[in-house]
């Protein structure tokens, strides 16, 4: 067996050592990697997350209502995060509307105001009517709009995540397709 | 003293570091360094050693989840011995430390510091302010009250709008679908292994690089770089007229340290800890969160940029921002380094500092944002109700509770959002006024479904009466002309 003059005994060895290590290193990246991606492959998909927001009685016709919601995917040491608000507008007796309560601006809570019919944020002064549709100020679009169905008396609305405005698929945009009961 | 130097014998037998730490801090440096100009980084790593102590100290108590979080805040302010002390020098010490990291910045680049040979110092540099803002966000969010859980909404609505990867991005960074305990924690493992890991690092080779490349020169008008002599320049001002560091130069970075200390501890006594403000309630909504002092310039520039250039502002400026600064050695590697003679740079930094400034200022009274509660806690000065028919004070409560209030003024108290109603009649003509309620525009909500017929008369009424005593309200000429065509005067309410 002929070696080259170049490749020592412990050349080889170092070089078996360092791709033995690339190997493992490599093979162990696999489990960290798919462990810090999990948040994204392991996302709930839309449509299997129904969350109930209580009687329709609390929801009187013609008048919007704050409601809050349990999410699904929570941890017991999430404590009050665990927790949602949304505006529900309840149109008439089987219509509702199911805003988010985040601007779609950048996400601060918004405000109903029954007197003027208006929702209004705090931080940048978006402002929408009562149907969600954009009124003034920064946002580029109306409310986020969550898709509801009622059951057995009870109202209930597809979330799943915190509504954004680069990932508003998951909900409905308003001037597109209506909600669906 | 005999038993000291024996034990330092002792060690130094078996460490073997004395020489090698005697011949750094001897290290000669040129004449004019020793200067109260060249105090700022000193000054800035004594901070995050202040920083790394209190630290680890509220890490004693401090609670990582999202459910106990703000509750061990509340225990560190009000029930354990100086707890709110150590939250205030670190709170105190993150503005302490954002300030004196852009002073240093600042004097670096206006003394042509990032030139030849120093370049990567610069480069590593920018990667050290880029960690020191992270570490004040990160910080920020660790306070785990209403202020940071919108906070986090508000980054999460930014971090959306990059194209393709912004929603998976946000689900990153959130942990998973919505703002909670996975959300805390990994700004948890942030704050306290992954960014100061790094800080270290790169502490460690920033100030490598300054050891072995020396410190840069006091900048001459005149005394040009040239990548060809440099290096042999600086060693025959340091050999010919240099001082050694330790201790002729060092005692100016001293002094100013524990001034530096000085001040930051008695701002945490004066001042005391920051917040926490409100419980991280998602469906507590009465709440108009704000980003800490170096993020206002920022929250500012959010509600200023007209819409459509939100997105590419957000996205494109800060990267384009930090790629001009990462390759500002190279581009200006060579040539002059006094600020005297580089009246460029010395703009660039008023401009900025004017911007930043402006932007902050604003940002404190915000006048962009609606007054939440005006509508019912601002009465309209007495000024605009005396004397005025019911009808008129009529519309004054049809303004009220319609919440024109909250963006508009009245007497200088209300929003700010819309234009100061105090003359609006001067401005407007009845019509005009009517148009404007109706309809909305000019980034006015129209009010036409909201308003009764009977309101909107009640309203106007009210409006037309705003106007300074002694001058007569706008008219529309026309109508007067169509109605008597020989005499127009209009009444003056």
């Amino acid at each position: 067996m002929t070696v080259p003059d170049n490749l020592s005994r412990r050349a080889m060895l170092m070089k078996l050592g360092v791709f033995f290590n690339t190997v493992i290193a490599a093979v162990l990246a696999v489990p960290i990697v798919g462990y810090l991606f999990s948040p994204i492959t392991r996302a709930r998909k839309a449509g299997d997350s129904w969350l109930p927001l209580g009687s329709l009685d609390q929801y009187p016709a013609g008048e919007t209502r704050l409601a809050t919601f349990r999410n699904s995917d929570v941890r017991p040491w999430d404590g009050k995060t665990a927790d949602s608000a949304c505006w529900v507008r309840r149109i008439d007796a089987q219509t509702f509307q199911v805003f988010a309560i985040n601007c779609a601006h950048l996400g601060c809570p918004v405000r109903w105001f029954p007197q003027s019919r208006l929702f209004m944020c705090p931080c940048h002064g978006g402002v929408y009517y009562e149907d969600g549709a954009r009124a003034s100020g920064p946002p580029e679009r109306g409310l986020f709009e969550y898709a509801y169905k009622v059951e057995d008396g009870k109202l209930f609305i597809n979330a799943v995540e915190l509504p954004t405005p680069g990932a508003p698929s998951a909900l409905i945009n308003i001037g597109g397709k209506l909600p669906c009961a | 003293m005999r038993v000291i130097q024996n034990l330092g014998d002792w060690l130094d037998a078996r460490l073997q570091i004395a020489a090698s730490l005697r011949e750094t801090a001897e290290h000669r440096v040129p004449r004019e360094t020793s200067s109260w100009f060249y105090v700022f980084g000193s000054a800035a790593l004594v901070v995050f050693c202040v920083q790394i102590v209190t630290g680890i100290l509220l890490a004693l108590i401090y609670a990582p989840t999202a459910s106990e979080a703000w509750n061990s805040l509340q225990t560190l302010n009000f029930n354990i011995h100086l707890g709110w002390f150590i939250r205030a020098l670190h709170g105190w010490g993150s503005n302490f430390m954002v300030a004196i990291v852009l002073l240093h910045m600042v004097q670096v680049f206006l003394f042509g510091a990032y030139k030849y040979p120093r370049e990567l110092t610069w480069i590593v540099g920018i990667f050290l302010l880029l960690m020191t803002l992270g570490m004040a966000f990160s910080g920020q969010i660790l306070r785990f009250d209403q202020d940071a859980f919108w906070g986090l909404g508000i980054g999460a609505s930014i971090s959306s709008r990059v194209p393709v990867v912004g929603p998976l991005t946000v689900k990153l960074l959130l942990g998973g679908p919505i703002i909670a305990g996975a959300t805390l924690s990994r700004f948890f493992a942030l704050h306290v292994f992954v960014i100061p890991g790094l800080l270290i690092a790169f502490i460690g080779l920033h100030l490598l690089m300054v050891l072995k490349l020396g410190i840069n020169d006091w900048p001459m008008p005149g005394r040009l770089v040239r990548k060809a002599t440099y290096v042999k320049e600086y060693h025959e001002l340091t050999q010919k007229d240099g001082i050694p560091f330790f201790p002729a130069a060092v005692w100016k970075d001293l002094f100013f340290a524990a001034a530096v200390l000085l001040a930051l501890a008695a701002c945490a006594a004066y001042f005391g800890p920051f917040g926490p403000s409100g419980r991280p309630d998602p469906t507590i909504i009465q709440t108009a969160p704000r980003p800490d002092y170096f993020f206002l310039w920022l929250y500012a520039l959010l509600s200023l940029l007209p819409a459509n250039l939100e997105t590419p502002a957000l996205l494109i400026g800060p990267v384009i921002g930090i790629i001009f600064l990462l390759l500002l050695p190279f581009l200006f590697g060579e040539g002059e380094k006094s600020w005297r003679r580089r009246p460029l740079a010395v703009l660039t930094i008023l401009l900025v500092a004017v911007v930043l400034g402006t932007f902050t200022n604003l940002a404190g009274n915000a006048p962009w944002s609606p007054v939440m509660d005006a509508w019912s806690g601002l009465p309209i000065p007495p000024q605009y109700l005396q004397g005025r028919s019911a009808l008129e004070r009529q519309g004054a409560v049809v303004f009220q509770l319609k919440q024109c209030h909250n963006c508009h003024s009245l007497g200088s108290e209300g929003g700010k959002r819309g234009p100061a109603l105090d003359q609006i009649a001067l401005i407007q003509t009845e019509d005009q006024m009517i148009r404007q309620v109706i309809q909305g525009g000019g980034n006015m909500p129209a009010y036409g479904k909201n308003l009764s017929p009977a309101e909107t008369t009640a309203l106007i009424a009210f409006l037309k009466t705003l106007h300074p005593a002694g001058q007569r309200p706008a008219r529309d000429a026309s109508r007067a002309l169509a109605a008597q065509p020989s005499t127009s005067n209009p009444t003056n309410p």
